[in-house]
């Protein structure tokens, strides 16, 4: 037992639970908590510019490494500024740990100086949430947190700590790590008819396509998936949350499917007879018009979130369960009945696959400075092994078509939210969990101006993030929108950023490397200059400005009625 | 369909507010909600009813689930539940109609709690269907207030 303050006790359980660092922001009621801060040893603080900031980098950490990303930011202003990062871990399944500042106990519900009601606020967006009334309530609340946005669909926790609770003393006494809590008890073994049941299907499936999501990342379930298809040779099609599950160089994949999925991913889920979900959740942007979709396929299901299974999508077989458990049960089910009785032959299938990708490839057109190009030349010169993080828009679906990722969570973006700003701070975030490796945020001249006050986190905290920005003036995605469906009319969607920012001078002016390409025979030497330069840098390319992302499914149309799916 | 969820929850503060904005969030409505401790002190339990469909009701059940300080989610269908409502009523009742209304109280098993110069106040307990047929009976004598509870329920056996 020793006596300690709700600050101190509050720092020692973070570094019990092993954190390394904190992303986060100063201010009026944290600082009992920044002063012991000041000397810890164990975790490193990063002072983001902006709280948003600080939510996306520890998203970033944690979807780069599988941590716990930890995040912190003062009352009122600071914790409003969290929310748009909290909602876009929360929307992805991130494990965060967000630790808010709050007025004194006393004054809560007064309208005191820089008061916001946190939890109240957070609470459609967070998986749990703490507003701690006592110091004795700190070494519970936070070992709670970390068991609860690490475990089952991970998510969002968030931990409001008045002042007055940080301030004063308490005896603090070490707390054991539980398996559950009363109310939490998540189900990861997949129940054992079900799995028979779905082993039945996959065996006697002529045209079965593997749809995984983002729920195979975070059970670190790739290897699984991947001796799961090869054994059977079923196509694999991912979604954008889980690029680099499977690799998207090998024969059986079909890239991303959905929007702005492969043509022959779409098809593929539009003719199969067996579709098997695994970590997904039949998101609109995956499965277009819902009553048409995957039509004639029978559906297995495999979540970790009971409530995910029959949301959008009926289900045949559902299966409750952690990903990696699940598949290593269904491998030996399928090992087991493949014995007694071969697999259906899939040539045929193949066949018809084999010739959608012939007919209807990804491809990059040839005229003038093309973003395609340059991801497509960012691949290569990365031998696909960067860690890629995007903003959100059309860079973020042409570094997804285009940069064909293999290994996970070396792809980050923002799937369910689709928060423009995420990249830059995220990418920093990933970068500092994952030191030897090169990070590129591949950006928009959108999106990179709502967070590009972080370059100078980038520059003072000495992380080497490259920023390669697409810049064609636009708000891109939106003016494709009014393009193709509300004629042309572009209604402030044009940025001018010909004009302003210039991104050179910007990136100068953090202190970071700018660079510009505006011709396609620049592309090479710079992209090189830059993953050489020891530090930050922003590359500026100034792309086609009216190139589109294709192919396109409208929205509510039917997943296999492509726009521009031809070249 | 009509369904009663019993939902029983950790005695904390702001557990409500987390199942209440659940059901609004996922646009459910939430036709009666009535909220008491059990015989267990850290626990509480919500008994909610809610006018949805099947595929909604799995939703809701699941979703509510999820939330970390609901404990247990149990549907109470209404033929193996005890369901239970309670009116208190303040009747305009002039020396006349009082003989009447007692009568008409003493048929519902019902109780005069208050007696005032004009009017007398009612507590009556029972399903839905009971209680409104009271509510018919009591307006022609002129009802001045009238308060009525969640509903709760227990399920039988």
């Amino acid at each position: 037992m020793m006596r300690m303050t709700g600050a101190r006790a509050l720092l020692t359980c973070l570094e019990r639970e092993g954190v390394e660092v904190i992303f986060g922001y100063p201010g009026g009621v944290l600082l009992p908590i920044y002063d012991v801060l000041y000397d810890s040893k164990k975790i490193r603080h990063v002072l983001t510019r902006h709280e948003q900031g600080a939510a996306h980098a520890a998203d970033g950490y944690a979807r780069a490494t599988g941590k716990v990303g930890v995040c912190m930011a003062t009352s009122g202003p600071g914790a409003c500024n969290l929310v748009t990062g909290l909602a876009t871990a929360g929307m992805d399944s991130q494990p965060v740990v967000a630790i808010t500042g709050q007025v004194a106990t006393h004054q809560i519900g007064t309208d005191a100086f820089q008061e916001a009601d946190t939890t109240g606020i957070t609470m459609p967006i967070v998986k749990h949430s703490y507003l701690l009334k006592d110091p004795k309530e700190v070494p519970d609340a936070v070992r709670d947190s970390f068991l609860i946005a690490s475990t089952g669909r991970r998510g969002v926790v968030l931990i409001d700590i008045p002042v007055d609770v940080s301030r004063s003393e308490f005896d603090y006494e070490p707390v054991e790590r539980k398996a559950s809590l009363q109310g939490y008890k998540p189900t990861t073994r997949g129940h054992a008819r079900q799995i028979r049941e779905a082993s039945r299907h996959i065996l006697s499936s002529s045209r079965p396509v593997i749809y995984a999501g983002g729920g195979v990342i975070a059970s670190d379930a790739s290897q699984e998936l991947r001796k799961l298809a090869k054994m059977l040779d079923i196509p694999v099609t991912t979604t954008l949350m889980a690029k680099g599950v499977f690799p998207e160089t090998h024969r059986l994949s079909l890239g991303m499917l959905g929007m702005h999925g492969t043509s022959y991913a779409n098809y593929a889920m539009m003719e199969s007879d067996l579709v098997v979900a695994i970590g997904a959740r039949f998101d609109d942007r995956i499965t277009g018009h819902l009553d048409t979709f995957a039509s004639k396929a029978k559906v297995i299901h495999i979540d970790i979130d009971p409530a995910e299974i029959g949301k959008n999508v009926k289900v045949d077989i559902p299966v409750v369960g952690d990903a990696k458990t699940v598949l290593r049960e269904l491998i030996k089910e399928l090992e087991k009945r493949a014995r007694e009785a071969p697999p259906k032959d899939l040539k045929q299938w193949h066949r018809t696959i084999n010739r959608w990708k012939k007919e209807y490839p990804l491809f990059i057109p040839d005229d003038g400075l093309c973003p395609q190009f340059v991801i497509d030349m960012v691949y290569r010169k990365t031998k696909g092994k960067a860690v890629i993080v995007t903003e959100v828009g059309q860079n973020q679906m042409w570094a997804a078509q285009f940069y064909k990722a293999s290994i996970p969570r070396n792809f980050i973006s923002s799937g369910g939210l689709g928060t423009m700003g995420f990249g830059l701070p995220a990418a920093i975030g990933a970068k500092i969990g994952r030191p030897h490796e090169v990070v590129i945020d591949i950006a928009g001249d959108g999106s990179i101006q709502m967070t590009s006050q972080e370059l100078a986190t980038a520059v003072i905290e000495k992380v080497p993030v490259k920023v390669f920005v697409l810049n064609n003036g636009y708000l891109g995605m939106v003016r494709q929108w009014q393009e193709l469906f509300y004629g042309k009319r572009y209604s402030h969607t044009c940025l001018h950023c010909d004009v302003s920012p210039d991104f050179v001078k910007l990136a100068e002016a953090y202190g970071a490397l700018g660079l510009r390409v505006t011709k396609p025979q620049e592309v090479d030497s710079v992209i090189d200059r830059a993953l050489e330069y020891d530090g930050p840098v922003l590359v500026d390319f100034r792309v086609e400005p009216e190139e589109n992302v294709f192919p396109m499914v409208a929205p509510g149309s039917s997943l296999d009625d492509m726009i521009g799916g031809k070249k | 369909m009509k369904h009663t969820l019993s939902i029983l929850v950790e005695n904390k503060p702001g557990v409500l507010a987390r199942v209440a904005g659940l059901f609004a969030r996922r646009g459910f409505n939430i036709e009666s909600l009535a909220v008491g401790i059990t015989d267990d002190p850290s626990i509480s339990r919500i008994t909610s009813v809610v006018d949805v469909e099947e595929h909604s009701l799995e939703q809701i059940y699941k979703q509510l689930n999820k939330l970390i300080n609901v404990l247990k989610v149990v549907d109470l269908p209404e033929d193996t539940s005890v369901q239970r409502e309670l009116v208190l009523a303040k009747v305009s009742a002039d020396p006349k109609a009082r003989a009447e209304i007692i009568e008409i109280v003493d048929i519902f098993r019902g109780k005069i709690v208050d007696v005032g110069k004009e009017t007398i106040t009612i507590e009556i307990t029972g399903a839905s269907s009971k209680l409104c047929a009271f509510e018919n009976l009591l307006r022609s004598y002129g009802v001045v207030d009238l308060v009525r509870s969640g509903m709760i329920a227990l399920s039988r056996g």
